[in-house]
């Protein structure tokens, strides 16, 4: 047996190489549900009635969509650059935590501007958090996947101290939560979703519009290429990681605001819940591309709110559910492999055989 | 001919994709035999070693060493079958000896240097009549040197097939003459050898016989006494080709760019530029000479503002432009051009079209913060009709373009800007005869034009033809110019050895 690059894979190869991937891991995982005592038939379309069924089925599944689109949005931006941002848990979390604030504790914004303050406070706090290892990786070359990793640790650390220390509810006697936004500061609702998610639409817009047609996206686009190639076009590289990372921790800051906003009215350790990695998987199946980030975060966000549906459903255990994620999505990023390289099975002189 | 064939290699096929590197090759090589493969760039010479080496499979056909066929599985196979490849970038470690790298890797522990094991050395050393320091560390030898510890290396695992890849390209023409002399020696003591180039004369003056590719297929196999460097050239090119660079002569313009006393450090801080002092002017070219890595890429760095300087003055037409940034350089009206010598890698960006490549310097001095690719695209257009450039079309990404035509396309967005002063880097490096006379000739049209051109070249022929002056560079230091028609290729090859232009004359 050999292992062999596969020197330009058609696009019909590539088609074809996904498939028998998703096939494969419907087959694996169903071996594993019978194993468990289920009609594999039976989970699966459970799972699909349960993103799908129904109107407030769907509903949930378009709000599980919204945080994984504009993480990976902020993840997609930073890897375009070839700098590996796997903070989008941290910068998620300070995003909340600066809207929070705005929220719980500033009291003099008129009503109706509270949110739009919320929004950018977010923006400003998740970018800064990107912009931490952005400039140790501009000035002394720091390594940004170690960096943007520890920065979650103290993020999650801080949201945590909050909540048992100086934001704890005093109401909620001996329970340890943070207060409940007040109405004016929750994101109002369009067909009965949040708002979140036409904001994750527009965004997408404007990322791939950003990476296309701006000098800035242009810049970020080369210096992910080629570092020298940027410096001998005259760019400054600094510069352009710092923004670039101002960007993408504040997109994911943006998701920080409308889970606290939106979804948990308050700030918990569940506003992040596990987005920012689950993006760096989307926007990697997406090839780097905005819309297709759209596809891919719908299709995830079906296998998580199908996941969580079987549970109740079927009362087929939360871990089981996970192995069934985890099976979908072993077989579809190791496709990739088979995307790249071909294996090749060869006895012995078959190759003069071969000879016409 | 009686001789034993150590190697025969037959139909050989191999497709990449949709390209076909090697289409029914037919190769053979004898004992005690030195083979040239001759072609131009992507006639398929590496693919066809590099499936004696196990590195790829042949699709069909089938390969015989010592006369029985064989299915090469794995590099490894390849050495147990005694056929050892000596690459063009050595993989020997630094820190280590001689000895030690010999031994490296046969499966042999490196730390107990037993005296069998270095007196078998010295006796594969004394049966081809090799001199090596075993004990010297390689990071203290020179380029020639390492190369022979590889040969070395390659003996002593047993092989008796040895396949050199462009062995001569890091090598002055007296190391080079070096080089022959072991191969020659090897050759003597029943080695068959494999020597891969595209340099013409090294064929003739080394190589028993040859055999010419072009476009993946055996053109003809030639005793090299029986043919000529106009003869083979043909085979390589499939047409006939004029070999001879005509000199444009043009009036001495104004004086251009002055370098005064540039220094500049590199690792360690060590001088990697050592007080480089001269003068370029309109409508001249300046040739640089020297072995790879002795300045060359700083210098130009450093004139185009991409490498610190640490000392002395650039003064382009009176202005000093040191400690420049590149885009200050071209904020600044100084018209320059750099054409790097690592095209995909500083030059251009090889996943993006043409289009985007040519707005990688102009994309700045666009209004607002979109960009408007319209006027690239002309600019795109244009170039590729004025170079004649061979593309699928200008959304193609750059990578999958030929190496002349990527060079090309560099090139040709440099020349659109009409540069005063063109700095190119090994601008010919891998492209093939044809690209190389088409490259020759844009330079000549921009000298006419009264450009200043600062060119660093590897092959001393072109550069005695192109240049009208030769500047030599030695570890960062300058040891002469001179006028290229007062100076033979041999005293070139001594001042890249380090001695000066003042010491040559003096001895004659």
């Amino acid at each position: 047996m050999q292992i062999v690059k596969r020197e330009g894979a058609s696009k019909k190869q590539i088609i074809l190489i996904r498939l028998i991937a998703i096939i494969a891991a419907i087959v694996v995982s169903g071996i594993f549900i019978v194993f468990l005592g289920y009609n594999p038939v039976k989970v699966y379309l459970n799972m699909v009635s349960g993103a799908l069924g129904s109107k407030i089925r769907f509903r949930s599944t378009l709000l599980e969509m919204v945080p994984l689109v504009i993480t990976s949005l902020g993840i997609l931006v930073a890897f375009k650059m070839k700098f590996w941002n796997i903070g989008g848990e941290g910068q998620i979390l300070m995003g909340a935590f600066a809207a929070t604030y705005i929220a719980l504790y500033v009291e003099w914004i008129p009503k109706p501007l509270v949110i739009p303050v919320m929004f950018i406070v977010g923006f400003l706090a998740g970018g800064v958090w990107g912009l931490i290892p952005a400039f140790f990786k501009a000035k002394f070359g720091a390594n940004e996947t170690i960096m943007t990793l520890m920065l979650n640790y103290i993020a999650t650390q801080w949201i945590t101290y909050l909540q048992y220390g100086p934001w704890r509810d005093p109401s909620l006697k001996g329970f340890a939560k943070i207060a409940n936004f007040p109405d004016h500061a929750l994101l109002p609702k369009v067909f009965g979703i949040h708002i979140g998610f036409i904001i994750s639409l527009v965004l997408v817009a404007f990322i791939w519009w950003f990476l296309k047609k701006t000098k800035r996206g242009f810049e970020i686009a080369v210096v992910g290429e080629s570092v020298s190639t940027a410096r001998y076009a005259g760019m400054d590289i600094s510069r352009v990681i710092i923004l670039t990372m101002l960007l993408s921790g504040g997109l994911c800051g943006i998701t920080g605001v409308i889970q606290a906003a939106g979804v948990n009215k308050t700030l918990t350790m569940n506003v992040s819940s596990g987005y920012g990695f689950t993006a760096v998987i989307t926007t990697y199946l997406s090839g780097l591309s905005a819309p297709r980030v759209l596809v891919v975060s719908f299709l995830f966000a079906i296998l998580l709110q199908g996941g969580s549906y079987i549970q109740s459903a079927l009362q087929i255990p939360q871990a089981a559910a996970d192995v069934l994620q985890g099976m979908i999505l072993f077989c579809a990023l190791g496709s990739e492999f088979f995307v790249r390289y071909k294996v090749r099975f060869s006895k012995n002189n078959s190759i003069s055989s071969e000879v016409k | 001919m009686n001789k034993t064939v150590y190697v025969e290699m037959k139909n050989i096929c191999k497709t990449f994709g949709v390209i076909r590197a090697n289409r029914n090759v037919n190769f053979s090589v004898y004992e005690g035999e030195i083979h040239g493969l001759l072609g131009e760039n992507g006639a398929g010479k590496s693919t066809l070693v590099n499936m004696l080496s196990g590195i790829y499979k042949p699709d069909s056909g089938s390969i015989f060493i010592h006369g029985e066929q064989v299915n090469i599985h794995s590099p490894k196979h390849a050495i147990k079958l005694g056929i050892g490849m000596i690459h063009q970038h050595f993989k020997l470690v630094d820190v280590l000896t001689a000895a030690e790298n010999i031994l490296l890797g046969n499966g042999e522990s490196v730390f107990i240097s037993s005296k069998n094991k270095i007196k078998s050395i010295q006796d594969v050393m004394k049966k081809y009549g090799m001199e090596v320091d075993l004990d010297k560390k390689i990071m203290d030898m020179s380029v020639s040197e390492k190369q022979t510890v590889e040969i070395l290396k390659v003996l002593y695992r047993g092989s008796k097939i040895l396949i050199l890849d462009e062995p001569t390209a890091v090598l002055t023409p007296q190391e080079t003459d070096r080089l022959f002399e072991i191969l020659k020696s090897l050759a003597k003591a029943g080695c068959a050898i494999i020597i891969i180039t595209h340099k013409l004369n090294e064929i003739l003056s080394v190589t028993d016989r040859v055999t010419v590719l072009r476009h993946g297929e055996t053109v003809s196999t030639l005793e090299t006494g029986k043919t000529n460097i106009r003869e083979l050239t043909e085979l390589m090119v499939g047409k006939p080709v004029s070999l001879s660079i005509e000199k444009v002569i043009t009036e001495k313009g104004n004086l251009l760019l002055s370098v005064k006393g540039l220094t500049a450090l590199g690792e360690h801080n060590v001088p990697v530029l050592d007080n480089v002092t001269f003068d370029l002017y309109e409508g001249e070219i300046l040739g640089v000479a020297g072995v790879a890595g002795s300045g060359q890429k700083e210098l130009c760095e450093a004139i185009a503002g991409l490498y610190p300087v640490e000392k002395g003055d650039i003064l382009f037409k009176g202005e000093n432009i040191v400690g420049y940034s590149p885009r200050e350089i071209i904020k600044r009206g100084v018209s320059m051009s750099f054409i790097p010598e690592d095209r995909l890698g500083m030059g251009l960006v090889p996943s993006m079209d043409m289009i985007d490549n040519m707005l990688l310097k102009d994309y700045v001095n666009q209004p607002g913060i979109t960009i408007n690719r319209k006027p690239a695209k002309e600019k795109a257009e244009r170039v590729t009709k004025r170079l004649d450039i061979q593309a699928p079309s200008i959304y193609t990404p750059i990578r999958k373009l030929s190496g002349g035509n990527i060079q090309k396309v560099l090139l040709g967005r440099e020349i659109d800007a009409n540069p005063h002063l063109l700095i190119t880097a090994y601008p010919v490096r891998g492209l093939d005869i044809g690209a190389s006379y088409n490259i020759y000739d844009l330079l000549k049209e921009q000298k006419q034009k009264g450009v200043g051109i600062l060119y660093i070249g590897e092959d001393l022929d072109v550069l005695l033809e192109l240049c009208d002056r030769i500047m030599v560079l030695c570890d960062g230091k300058v040891t002469g110019i001179t006028d290229s028609e007062n100076i033979t290729k041999e005293d070139l090859g001594l001042m890249m050895a380090g001695e000066t232009l003042s010491s040559i004359k003096r001895g004659m």
